[in-house]
């Protein structure tokens, strides 16, 4: 009897172990700090919506304790609607609506990845060829270098409408304006981290393929382009991401067509706080989504170039 | 076979090169602020462009390609490169949108907008006033400082470390400026709501560099401050603090951007008559890009003396660090 508790107390044990070697042991912290958001959300969501709740009642009502609460977690326009409204609403846009419908979030979903997916493309590219010109070129190296960086400090996101409406009033519609407000945003992180990767080979490595006869083409693309490869993709998942805030940001001047940030500005119009909240749910996943995706790339590039991660 | 040249031959060229470049551009800037000036100009007219535009390129390729004798020398050169390429890009822009008579309402010049930063000086600083003053710096402010303290916290409590870090790494990739509609609604159109997305955008960064920068210092000096029987407080004041700052005004200098960013497009959202994102929505809606550009350069000029400010101090508190020691 003891022995077998025991046992079993030593599988339990070896079972956690294994899972906290898996996990890294962050699981339990992770989802203890999820709980007590999702604790601290509902809780506010009574104090903040207490408000509408008895303005829409009027002063005659009185309400039961339970009722009351139930009534300031299923508000049609609350301050703050709580999770399980966001996710159903999700369901609703997501599932029960046809994908073609303007009234689909995988519609507009789809149309902001459409952006974001072109901007990253048309930024990482720049991204990479500024870099390379700049390790190769020393004038473009002094004279490029101060403004890639100063061009950072600037609020990008600001030109953001006038790169949309000014693209617009010579007839360039659709994603490409859009595209290229992300472009602008993602060719940074991605020239700065390249540029970083392909002087990252250092001296020794560099004499080695002079000894080599080697020429600048071959120390590019021996040396160089592979060494620069982690620098890359920890540059490209960082852009993906700031692509898809500039995707966003894009859609907010183009006048509400289509896309999330259209969906989100179009829920600050007319007051639909749950749309808005699915919205910014579907942006994150998306994002996460997109993140993890590069992520999957890297895995397999270095596998593929027999690295071990 | 090639006669070496002396050493300072090409510096000496890229030299006389500015001299001869100075009076062409001003002829092609006179050219093009002609009071009589028919567009579309000459053929010849464009291809003197082209021409100083190459012989500039020539210039500055010469100039980067060697080392300057002395060291100021060589300080004047690194600053002038980027200031001439820069003085380059202004140069082709205000002749291009002058000289082929590009639409005021898709290009102004840079003339132009300078024309209008001088006589717009009073709805400016109005702007400056409400989107910098009032809603960047007491948010960034608030989302950093709070940053640091929950930091802090973190350092103590590592159960909330391992649990906040990974969310808030998760949450910096997200597009947080997607609460902005949110924080108008419940903070109301004036500087409240921008405050307030000023903070949690800036809010992540400031926290995880901050915990990153309190890991800084390195185990031998932890035990060497604990020889000395110092405690908590004295060791996070003499050692942890000083080893973080690097990561901390990394983290500064990240937000000082975030939020100027998340004011000005929180303002897309709604905003009283006044604010820099308020202005550039209305003036893009009524074809006034002069105004438009003229709100970008303000901004722009802002965003770099902030990092600026952050940067020199970075430097005057961090100058024992390694990354400042003379090559």
């Amino acid at each position: 009897m003891t022995t077998e508790a025991a046992t079993g107390a030593g599988a339990i044990g070896r079972f956690g172990r294994r899972v906290a070697r898996v996990t890294g042991g962050r699981v339990i912290p992770i989802s203890t700090v999820i709980l007590v958001l999702i604790v601290v959300w509902y809780l506010a969501a009574i104090i903040v919506n207490a408000g509408v709740v008895m303005t829409l009642a009027g002063d005659n009502v009185k309400f039961g304790f339970t009722d009351f609460i139930a009534a300031t977690w299923s508000q049609d326009r609350p301050l703050l609607p709580v999770p399980h409204q966001i996710l159903i609403e999700m369901r609703k846009t997501i599932l029960d609506v046809a994908v073609t419908s303007k009234r689909s979030l995988i519609y507009h979903a789809e149309v902001t990845l459409s952006t974001t997916l072109l901007g990253f493309l048309i930024g990482s590219v720049t991204g990479i060829l500024l870099a390379v010109a700049i390790v190769h070129v020393k004038a473009l190296q002094k004279a490029l270098m101060p403004w890639i960086i100063a061009s950072q400090t600037v609020p990008i996101l600001a030109v953001a409408p006038i790169v949309v409406v000014v693209l617009g009033n010579i007839g360039i519609t659709g994603t490409l304006p859009k595209a290229l407000i992300s472009a602008y945003l993602c060719f940074f992180p991605v020239t700065i981290g390249m540029v970083k990767g392909l002087t990252s080979p250092d001296l020794m490595l560099i004499d080695l393929m002079r000894t080599y006869y080697a020429s600048p083409a071959q120390t590019f693309w021996k040396l160089r382009w592979p060494a620069s490869v982690p620098f890359l993709f920890a540059s490209l998942k960082v852009a993906i991401a700031i692509s898809l805030v500039g995707a966003i940001v894009a859609e907010l001047p183009t006048g509400a067509q289509a896309g999330l940030g259209a969906r989100l500005l179009a829920g600050s119009y007319y007051g639909q706080t749950v749309q808005i909240w699915a919205a910014l749910f579907t942006a994150a996943a998306l994002a996460a989504i997109a993140v993890a995706a590069v992520g999957l790339v890297e895995h397999l590039t270095v596998r593929g170039m027999g690295g071990r991660r | 076979m090639r006669v070496p040249r002396p050493q300072g031959a090409r510096l000496a060229d890229g030299l006389a090169g500015l001299l001869l470049l100075i009076p062409m551009v001003f002829w092609a800037l006179a050219q093009v602020h002609d009071p009589q000036l028919k567009t579309p100009l000459p053929v010849w007219f464009w291809w003197g462009v082209v021409g100083i535009w190459a012989f500039s390129s020539f210039v500055v390729v010469r100039l980067a390609s060697e080392p300057s004798p002395s060291r100021t020398g060589q300080r004047i050169l690194d600053l002038f490169i980027p200031v001439a390429f820069g003085i380059c890009v202004l140069f082709l822009w205000e002749v291009i949108t002058i000289g082929a008579g590009v639409p005021k309402v898709l290009m102004p010049s840079p003339s132009a907008i300078a024309a209008r930063l001088a006589t717009a000086q009073a709805v400016l600083s109005a702007d400056f006033e409400q989107t910098v003053l009032k809603e960047v710096l007491p948010g960034w402010f608030i989302g950093s400082g709070a940053g640091f303290l929950i930091a802090l916290v973190c350092d103590r409590v590592p159960f909330l470390a391992r649990g906040l870090l990974p969310i808030g790494n998760f949450v910096s990739a997200l597009p947080m400026i997607g609460v902005a509609p949110i924080m108008v609604m419940w903070f109301g159109f004036d500087w409240p709501s921008k405050v307030a997305i000023v903070v949690i955008m800036t809010f992540f960064p400031a926290l995880v560099n901050s915990v990153a920068g309190l890991a800084a210092a390195g185990k031998l000096e932890r035990d060497l401050m604990r020889s000395y029987g110092a405690g908590f407080a004295a060791t996070l004041l003499k050692l942890r603090l000083p080893a973080a700052l690097p990561f901390i005004f990394n983290a500064l200098k990240i937000n000082s951007t975030l939020a100027m960013i998340g004011a000005i497009v929180a303002e897309f959202f709604g905003s009283p008559t006044v604010g820099m994102g308020f202005r550039i929505s209305t003036e893009v809606g009524r074809s006034n890009l002069d105004m438009v550009w003229a709100e970008i350069t303000m901004a722009a000029i802002t965003g770099s003396i902030f990092y600026g400010v952050l940067a020199l101090a970075e430097r005057l508190a961090t100058f024992w660090h390694p990354s400042y020691r003379k090559r």
